[in-house]
């Protein structure tokens, strides 16, 4: 059971990074990419690329891509993404199933059809293990997956606390015309968002093929456990997606001791079982509406803590 | 000096056109006061020459730089400032940082955080307060702080008193008086209050379905006058005092 835990805690940090660029992307810009599982794909495949034809060690590879990736989710949001919003919100959803499509034929075209995996590039670094006092052993992939996530989540943290940026993106989440009106260009912050989203999904995608086989049309499997993590933990809140890839991960890993087909099943269940249970608090209790449903804060935020420090004075 | 013109502006939703054939200019630290009934083409107006709306025609020049044709963002950055109706602050963040956003992404100038907090003293114990637990007061206190945090040329404000109490509406036509003197920046305001408008406004523009109806100095304009332009009971021709 411990041992359940533990890999399930572990695989959260690889739905953590996965999911964060989904989150990020609808929590800013109001957009679920349903492309989001294939640009991961893609950024696995270009590493290998790198990896294979060029010659680069994978860390570097790695290294390389993740920008790379971040130039092509700006060029999306540029070109593609910003004009299909505008189209309500069914457009985006056809128009990123359909980008989804097309990446999966273009990586078939271009790789062909065989699994893939990085896991041969990286020496013993994917079966290597620690082993902990309690006589558990946890794979060194994992770990360095899971510290990488705690990483990215708190350097994005620090940017959309502390930097114009994050302030920037943080208004343009909050109200994009009232952004406007601050002198926030609303149409460079949501590049700047799907360039760090896509980024995130590159990067996520290299770390899935250093600890699996990957092919062409494994994307929407990823999109799919990414949109669970996100929900489970709440859209727009980074640290809560940590929290839910780690659920999804624990729920799985312990679905995984009772069968091998418990893996997936455990986690769509207890998908459901969160969405189920906002449903019923949003709908009997009215309880945040549909931002409750999906885990988001009902707007306004009003803490005790932040009433008690507001004077009464100019109350209307 | 004049530092903002407004030539034969037209503008409308779909159909409908709600601004038609404005045409206006505001010297430098003037207020402008806009009145009329609703419906009357005030915020659509106020939208347009913010860059929210986009304008069917005619043009809006800036300081002699025609500033039509950008989009909100940029016209900030030129020197136009709206504090919209509704006050539209980011509930989520604190009274710092939608300061700090406006500052750092408008103009540069006297308006800082510090000379901000001089002139809208009520906001100095709030800075590290989030905005969605603030009063109507107090946020319509933060939304024009924001908006002097850009440091703008022209300051639109737009139904700053709506759902204030009286004693609300009063401390803020306070702080906006002691804006009056300071520099160049001209005032546009929006108000449903007659009176307020009257004595608050340098100059004031009265506005039916669209048009100008009405234009000239509180002190001059006759009650009558007013009443007659407001609800379009001779609105034949526009009227100058």
């Amino acid at each position: 059971m411990l041992d359940a835990l533990i890999q399930g805690i572990l695989l959260g940090g690889y739905y953590a990074i996965l999911a964060a660029g989904l989150s990020l992307m609808f929590g800013v810009v109001r957009f679920i990419n349903l492309a989001h599982g294939d640009l991961a794909i893609y950024g696995a495949y270009l590493v290998l690329f790198a990896v294979e034809v060029l010659g680069l060690s994978p860390w570097v590879a790695v290294a390389s891509v993740v920008p790379v990736m971040a130039l092509l989710g700006w060029l999306l949001q540029a070109t593609l993404f910003a004009r299909t919003i505008k189209g309500g919100f069914l457009l985006p959803l056809l128009t990123t199933f359909g980008l989804g499509a097309v990446l999966q034929n273009g990586m078939f075209g271009l790789f062909g059809s065989d699994t893939k995996s990085l896991g041969n590039h990286i020496g013993n670094l994917s079966w290597a293990s620690w082993q902990l006092p309690v006589g558990i052993s946890v794979g060194q992939l994992p770990v360095i997956t899971f510290a990488v996530a705690v990483a990215v989540l708190g350097s994005l943290q620090l940017v959309l606390s502390f930097s114009k940026l994050g302030r920037a993106i943080r208004a343009t989440s909050s109200d994009p015309e009232a952004a406007e009106l601050s002198g926030i260009d609303a149409r460079a912050v949501h590049r700047a968002a799907a360039a760090i989203a896509v980024a995130l999904a590159g990067l996520a995608g290299a770390f899935l093929a250093m600890r699996a086989l990957i092919n062409p049309y494994a994307g929407p499997t990823q999109l799919i456990f990414a949109f669970e993590a996100v929900v489970i933990g709440g859209i727009g809140s980074l640290w809560g997606t940590l929290v839910g890839g780690i659920v999804l991960g624990v729920a799985q890993s312990f679905g995984a001791t009772i069968s091998a087909q418990g893996f997936q099943l455990a986690g769509h269940l207890v998908f459901l079982g969160v969405l189920g249970g906002r449903l019923y608090l949003a709908h009997s209790r009215n309880l945040g509406g549909w931002r409750g449903v999906l885990g988001m804060p009902a707007l306004p935020l009003k803490s005790a803590t932040q009433l008690k420090k507001v004077t009464s004075e100019g109350r209307s | 000096m004049t530092m903002l013109t407004v030539n034969n502006l037209v503008a409308g939703h779909g159909l409908l056109t709600a601004v038609r054939d404005v045409s206006f200019s505001v010297a430098a630290g003037e207020v402008l006061g806009i009145i009329g009934a609703n419906g009357a083409g005030k915020t659509t107006l106020f939208r347009t020459l913010a860059g929210v709306h986009p304008a069917s025609s005619g043009s809006i020049v800036l300081d002699g730089v025609d500033v039509t044709d950008l989009r909100p963002s940029r016209r900030v950055a030129s020197g136009i400032a709206m504090v919209p109706e509704g006050r539209r602050l980011f509930v989520d963040m604190t009274v710092r940082e939608n300061l700090q956003v406006a500052g750092e992404n408008g103009r540069s100038g006297a308006w800082t955080l510090s000379t901000v907090l001089e002139a809208l003293p009520v906001l100095a114990p709030l800075l590290d307060v989030v905005t969605g637990g603030l009063s109507g007061g107090q946020r319509q206190a933060v939304a024009i702080g924001r908006a002097l945090m850009s440091n703008p040329l022209v300051l639109l404000l737009d139904e700053v008193s709506l759902g204030l109490s009286p004693v609300a509406i009063e401390g803020l036509y306070k702080q906006l008086a002691g804006l009056k003197g300071r520099g160049d920046t001209a005032m546009i305001v929006v108000e449903q209050d007659l009176d307020r408008a009257m004595t608050f406004s340098d100059r004031v523009i009265c506005m039916l379905e669209g048009r100008i109806a009405l234009e000239g100095e509180p002190q001059v304009l006759c009650k009558q006058a007013i009443t007659d332009a407001y609800f379009g009971l001779a609105h034949g021709e526009m009227a100058h005092a």
